[in-house]
């Protein structure tokens, strides 16, 4: 008897999902609790009346939901632009921002110049892939090996480099997206169900749809085609993968393309919902939570990632921001993500580095 | 596009130089102006226009009267791209070079600047925005504020919901939401409207914009759909303002009830909503439009002969005006200046005077060329905000009208609230110098 109990017990609280489960359950009975006896306090408030709002109007939750949904798979893909790049070369690629600017800012400058539309996107697509070989050549493969802050800083001066080189090209003023010219969808569906109206934008199904298929393009093709395994075998070790004859030059100017071609489609969406102006650089930051949370080499978790901090941002924001005085989404997201790291402090499909001493 | 582009900036470039090399050299028949611009960053939409507009005019005075009796304005612009650590950079170079008066260009930067300005001795010109207690002269005897603060335009928005209900007492009962961008600039309303809420029994339902989401609203407009606010009224700026006007569309708002502060009043800004942007208002404290003799003498002496960077279909647009009618406080205040002290070449100190004292009447406008392009305004040695009288602009599709007449503040809820609020700034910042300076009559 004594042996047995001498064996250390397994420590059930170290498994992050029992953790988290137990703090939630917790978390519920407090509020069950708490609400019943101050049913007009702040624990009614903030447990039990943002749910009660849902119940009453659900074409307002279903419409937020929605808003969610699309914000989501808009950030998923300025993710990937994120992730792609992380994986090829160890790197968060601070001049994402800009090169939606950039992207955005060339299509409409083309346009103006009298080039049809779709010529132009083509067009601008040649811009975005001159730009990945000269940021390989010129940057990257003369940093080959350097610590990957080197790299990291590396992006700034891309960033700041592009922020002058487009102002002195295209200037400052705001420019309209020719969302029209693309044919993309005007208007709205409006579906009569759930007690109200849950309008849906026509831009908002495009973009979801030409985002879900651009992000399902690139997750097929980076796990199934030749350059795929290249670039996982890159992000692997950068040595490894040049012993075994991958080219990282090659590998490098293809993710970084890739990285453009994301920004173009960002600019595109995101400018036909506003307008094309260098305040566009700010939206790629929000796909700084959906890294945190899904971590920073994981596409799925890019995906998944983008969803919950779209969703849960937008909920948050509506049902209990009022609480607060509005305005906190842009903090909340941050907050959902750190709520997951706290037990999932690689990210929810982040590799788990183990290192042994 | 692109090469006239680049000629443009270099061309931009070379003029700035020559300025700075130019003011040294003629110091002995020129005055120094600096004035902070953004050209670049997330506002440059709304920065550019209004940049041209305040070089255009003070080019317009050089070329066509060489300067304010004789004596020309060195004009440079510092730019900040609306960051207000850099805003005190500019702020340091203007006084360095001996500005005659600062012009900082946002809230966050004349913030930054009313302390040390009291102690440099420099004055600030920040024209409609800025701190609307600094209207309160007797503490704050180096801001000027005219024609109006944000205190004076929040009373005009409840004045302008009353008259199209039908009256004050009609106001019992409605909803106003304010989205305003979350930072100093945006919160300036706050206080007023929440007073007249209380006075008038309406509701006021406050959605703050954060920066980093200016063109991500989409949540704060389903609170709007969900809250149902009578009246909308938008203290943004940059970005936040063509996404406002869009968000308000898409979501089915009623465009005539969104009604934007002066600075969400671009040409840019109305025309992003398309041909559903039509009956979009704003509140305005200038016309838009060239049929002005001002206007006309800045196409005939500057923009044709290729001496502004503007094109000239810009020149007349909105916020390009609102620039003009910056400068032309400046060279009136010089103008006055000159006359008060007996100087040509006048200070800081003169130049503070000569604020102190403008009265811009209704034959100095119509001397000036700009009748019609504004009300008259005065400011007086406690008043130096003038609080003078404003309309709501409405966008038809293509451009900016001014439907109705202009309208007066509520000077009397507004004016205890900036006293009160001076005094309180003054008490925090402990031990704030004393108002020394001796009043001037008005001119």
């Amino acid at each position: 008897m004594s042996d047995v109990a001498a064996q250390p017990t397994p420590n059930l609280l170290a498994n992050g999902w029992i953790k988290s489960g137990l703090i939630v359950l917790g978390l519920v009975a407090a509020a069950i609790v708490g609400a019943r006896i101050d049913p007009t306090g702040t624990i009614h408030a903030i447990f039990v009346d943002p749910f009660n709002q849902m119940a009453q109007a659900p074409d307002l939750l279903a419409q937020t939901i929605w808003e969610g949904l699309v914000s989501g798979v808009l950030y998923a893909l300025i993710a990937l632009g994120f992730v792609l790049i992380f994986k090829a070369s160890g790197v968060f690629n601070f001049a994402q921002g800009i090169m939606v600017v950039f992207a955005a800012l060339t299509l409409v400058g083309l346009y103006e110049k009298g080039v049809p539309a779709f010529l132009a996107v083509v067009l601008t697509l040649g811009v975005m892939f001159a730009l990945a070989v000269t940021i390989e050549r010129v940057v990257l493969r003369p940093l080959v090996n350097q610590p990957d802050i080197i790299l990291f800083m590396a992006t700034f001066g891309i960033t700041y480099f592009l922020i002058g080189f487009g102002e002195a090209i295209f200037g400052g003023n705001p420019k309209q997206m020719i969302a029209e010219q693309l044919y993309l969808p005007k208007g709205a569906i409006d579906l009569k169900i759930l007690g109200g109206i849950v309008s849906l934008q026509k831009i908002d199904i495009a973009a979801a749809i030409i985002a879900s298929l651009m992000i399902a393009v690139l997750a097929l093709f980076f796990q199934y085609t030749r350059i795929g395994r290249a670039l996982r075998a890159v992000a692997d070790s950068h040595k490894a993968a040049l012993s075994v004859g991958i080219s990282l030059n090659q590998i490098w100017v293809i993710v970084w393309f890739t990285a453009g071609i994301v920004a173009l489609i960002t600019g595109i969406m995101w400018g036909a919902r506003s307008d094309v102006s260098f305040a566009l650089e700010i939206v790629a930051l929000k796909a700084l939570p959906v890294l945190i949370l899904g971590g920073f080499t994981s596409i799925p978790g890019a995906i998944v990632g983008g969803l919950i901090i779209g969703i849960g941002e937008k909920l948050g924001e509506f049902y209990w921001g009022p609480l607060i005085g509005g305005g906190i989404e842009s903090w909340l997201a941050y907050f959902i993500a750190l709520g997951f790291l706290l037990f999932r402090p690689q990210g929810l499909f982040g590799d788990k580095i183990i290192e042994r001493i | 596009m692109t090469k006239s582009s680049i000629i443009r900036s270099v061309a931009l470039g070379a003029l700035l130089a020559t300025g700075a090399i130019a003011a040294p050299a003629n110091a002995q028949d020129s005055v120094y102006f600096a004035n902070n611009a953004y050209r670049t960053g997330p506002f440059s939409g709304s920065g550019i226009p209004i940049g041209d507009g305040m070089r255009d005019y003070i080019s317009m005075i050089n070329e066509r009267d060489g300067g304010v009796n004789g004596v020309k304005i060195v004009y440079e612009e510092c730019e900040t791209g609306y960051d207000t650590k850099k805003s005190i950079e500019c702020y340091e170079q203007a006084k360095s070079k001996n500005t005659i008066v600062y012009s900082p260009w946002s809230t966050g930067a004349t913030l930054a600047a009313i302390p040390r300005a009291h102690i440099d001795k420099i004055p600030i010109l920040s024209m409609a925005y800025g701190l609307s207690a600094s209207a309160d002269g007797t503490n704050f005897p180096w801001v000027f504020i005219p024609p109006f603060t944000y205190w004076d335009g929040a009373s005009l928005m409840v004045k302008h919901m009353a008259a199209e209900l039908g009256g004050m007492d009609k106001l019992k009962g409605k909803k106003l939401g304010l989205i305003h961008l979350d930072a100093p600039f945006g919160k300036e309303p706050i206080p007023v409207l929440e007073n007249l809420a209380k006075k008038y029994g309406f509701e006021l339902k406050i959605y703050p914009v954060a920066a980093a989401d200016m063109q991500n609203q989409g949540s704060l407009w389903l609170s709007i759909r969900r809250d149902r606010p009578d009246y909308l009224y938008n203290q943004g700026w940059g970005a936040m303002n063509p996404t406002a006007v869009k968000e308000a569309i898409k979501n089915n708002f009623p465009i005539g009830k969104l009604v934007g502060v002066w600075w969400a009043g671009g040409d840019d800004d109305a025309r992003a909503g398309g041909p559903e942007a039509k009956g979009y208002k704003s509140l305005n404290l200038n016309a838009a439009g060239q049929n002005f003799p001002a206007i006309q003498d800045i196409l005939k002496h500057v923009v044709e002969k290729g001496k502004s960077t503007t094109p000239k279909d810009k020149v007349g647009e909105n916020l390009y005006n609102r620039g003009v009618y910056n400068s032309m406080l400046v060279v009136e205040a010089i103008r006055n200046a000159q006359k008060l002290t007996g100087k040509k070449v006048i200070t800081a100190e003169d130049m503070r005077r000569g604020l102190e004292s403008l009265n811009i009447t209704e034959a100095r406008l119509k001397e000036i060329g700009m009748e019609g392009f504004a009300t008259p305004t005065s400011i007086s040695c406690t008043d130096h905000s003038g609080h003078s009288k404003a309309y709501v602009a409405e966008w038809d599709g293509t451009k900016w009208t001014k439907p109705g007449e202009w309208l007066e503040p509520l000077k009397d809820e507004v004016r205890p609230l900036i006293e009160a609020n001076a005094k309180d700034y003054v008490d925090k910042a402990g031990n704030w110098p004393k108002r020394t300076e001796s009043c001037e009559k008005s001119s």
